[in-house]
């Protein structure tokens, strides 16, 4: 665990770029820093590797003052990833990964190795081995500075806008692809950005800091959505956090109702069968079960029905994994206000009103409020 | 006669292709000259240009350095050397060296200054050694610049070099103050010609060094 203990930073010219911040980093969990330029978020990430030394306080790794060992035993027992990947232009891809392990005298032939196997753990194709970082996007460059960070298995990765350079088709990719290795390889992350969303995305903690190097929140995500701990957090977080934090409920809770659904060759008492007391639309489906839109049943005409003339079922939400906030969108973008639930395979699960999602909001809210104490307390035991 | 006319009959004449006043004793003088001065050149200013180069300090200093040094005329510091020292190889080498040193050292500051910063900070929070940093990562990406400093101050030797002659030394200096002296001007357009050669010489060389040298991820592009 990295401990930092009420440490300042303070400029010869007076500047106080972090001010008695302490912090505690939880092992083997990604635990971002966020805030405006200037709050002193990378100022406090270089600290750890030494980097900036501070002016006061200390930082202590797995119990023990970093300043114990010399420094460069430190830094390559940390990865280090940079904005705009920061590749050695005269090295090759591989010989930019095995970077540390030669540092650390390992042998070429076990550094390549090594490389290789990297390339592959964060979805670089084998055959850029040989190439020059000039020869590669801004992604893939991204993707070799991360592979070099890890290329000694250290326990510790700090990470310094590593994805703002990117577009934010690639930087999604770029996070979806730390979020798959995290959970392959358990790190202990340290991630700096200025986006308040891809704090959220990442964070198993968030650590909120604003200008003159103060820590404004410390938090899990979904409790910095629902309770921001000032005005700076929550002008911080935007104006649609509320809609944001339904990102961390599951849809699974929902009660997906299947009678306002038919299928496109249902026969005249099919349709007139169904229960149309709680939905006033019927969902209607292809033979495959896949959904075509929705109508009002008097418009439905056993045999003639037409696709196109259907309303708009906005964008189904998958009702195992996806979440309230992806259910809720469907239901917004449907005229009719009910969201169509999925499986993996696109059929329908059911269909769900927007006022039952919204009791789902409610329901989740009082348990989150329920479940967010009990995380205060587990985290006062440990 | 013309200049065509002179060179031909300056390399056709045998007796220019041998003893101690032939061709090839006269081009591995003035070799040895311009290696000797670049050597000296090179050792002071490589190092000085790579250290303030690599720590940033010093930069003003040494462009005021380099600009009194271009200053001075290389003849009458040679004139000068050789009434305070007296006759031997130190006059020829002062101004020759005083002429090399400051397209070495300043394009060797600028090279190390133009270096990306992100990869020298990449290549420290990995935990590489200040050596390592300015060996392995900054010096690799400098060096064709470098090497055009280092070209530069070749080619400018070469051409200076031939004022060795005028202190009773050797090299193609020779035909020239020679012929100037004997009015043959056979003599000096032949010792000319054969200073442009070497000058397009050095350029092949380091032409080649750089492909030998610089990384194929830094060349591209040159």
């Amino acid at each position: 665990m990295i401990r930092i203990e009420s440490v300042t930073k303070r400029y010869p010219d007076g500047t106080v770029a972090v001010d008695r911040l302490s912090l505690e980093i939880p092992d083997r969990s990604i635990t971002v820093l966020v805030g405006p330029s200037g709050c002193g978020k990378t100022t406090t990430l270089r600290m750890i590797n030494r980097m900036i030394e501070p002016s006061e306080g200390t930082i202590l790794l797995d119990g023990v003052d970093i300043l114990r060992q010399p420094v460069n035993t430190l830094r390559r027992s940390m990865g280090y990833v940079i904005q705009n990947a920061g590749l050695f232009q005269h090295r090759t891809i591989l010989d930019n990964i095995a970077t540390v392990p030669r540092l650390l005298g390992w042998g070429k032939e076990k550094s390549r190795a090594r490389a290789r196997e990297l390339m592959e753990r964060v979805g670089l194709d084998g055959s850029l081995a040989k190439r020059y970082p000039y020869q590669l996007s801004g992604g893939q460059q991204q993707r070799v500075g991360v592979a070099r960070a890890l290329a000694a298995d250290p326990p510790v990765l700090l990470m310094d806008e590593p994805f703002s350079a990117v577009d934010p088709v690639v930087r999604k990719g770029l996070q979806d692809e730390l979020l798959r290795i995290q959970d392959e390889l358990g790190k202990t992350i340290v991630f700096v950005t200025h986006d308040i969303d891809e704090a959220v995305k990442l964070g198993t903690m968030v650590a909120v800091m604003r200008t003159g190097g103060k820590l404004a929140q410390f938090a899990p995500p979904a409790e910095l959505l629902s309770s921001p701990a000032d005005a700076f957090v929550e002008d911080f977080l935007g104006a649609d956090r509320g809609i944001r934090r339904l990102s961390f409920f599951p849809s699974a809770g929902l009660e997906l109702l299947t009678s306002p659904v038919v299928a496109v060759d249902a026969t005249a008492e099919q349709i007139a069968a169904r229960d149309t007391t709680d939905a006033p639309y019927l969902l209607v489906t292809d033979l495959d079960g896949k959904p075509l839109g929705w109508s009002e049943p008097q418009d439905l005409t056993a045999g003639e029905i037409e696709p196109d003339q259907l309303l708009p079922y906005g964008r189904p939400f998958v009702a195992a994994t996806d979440s309230l906030r992806a259910a809720l969108d469907c239901a917004v973008l449907s005229p009719t206000g009910w969201a169509v639930g999925v499986d993996t395979d696109g059929r329908v699960a059911g269909v769900v009103s927007q006022q039952s999602i919204g009791e789902a909001i409610r329901g989740a809210h009082a348990e989150g409020r329920a479940d967010g104490t009990a995380e205060q307390a587990a985290t006062v035991t440990r | 006669m013309n200049v065509l006319t002179y060179i031909d009959a300056f390399f056709s004449d045998s007796a220019h292709w041998q003893g101690y006043d032939g061709i090839p004793t006269r081009v591995v003088e003035h070799i040895q000259y311009t290696l000797m001065a670049l050597g000296i050149a090179a050792v002071v200013g490589l190092p000085t240009g790579l250290v303030t180069g690599h720590t940033g300090r010093g930069g003003n200093t040494l462009a005021l350095i380099a600009t009194a040094a271009r200053a001075l005329p290389s003849f009458g510091l040679m004139v000068l050397m050789f009434v305070l020292l007296g006759l031997g190889m130190a006059p020829v080498m002062i101004p020759l060296v005083v002429l090399a040193i400051p397209p070495i050292l300043v394009t060797t500051y600028e090279a190390m200054r133009a270096v990306d910063p992100a990869p020298v900070d990449a290549a420290r929070g990995m935990g590489m050694a200040e050596a390592g940093v300015l060996f392995r990562v900054e010096l690799p990406v400098a060096l064709p610049l470098i090497l055009s400093g280092l070209r530069t101050a070749a080619i400018q030797i070469v051409s200076t070099a031939t004022i060795a002659a005028y202190v009773s030394f050797g090299g193609l200096g020779r035909y020239i103050i020679d012929g100037l002296y004997q009015r043959n001007y056979e003599k000096v357009v032949g010792g000319a010609t054969l200073v442009a050669a070497m000058a397009l010489a050095t350029l092949a060389v380091f032409w080649a060094v750089g492909r030998l040298t610089v990384s194929r991820g830094v060349r591209r592009g040159a």
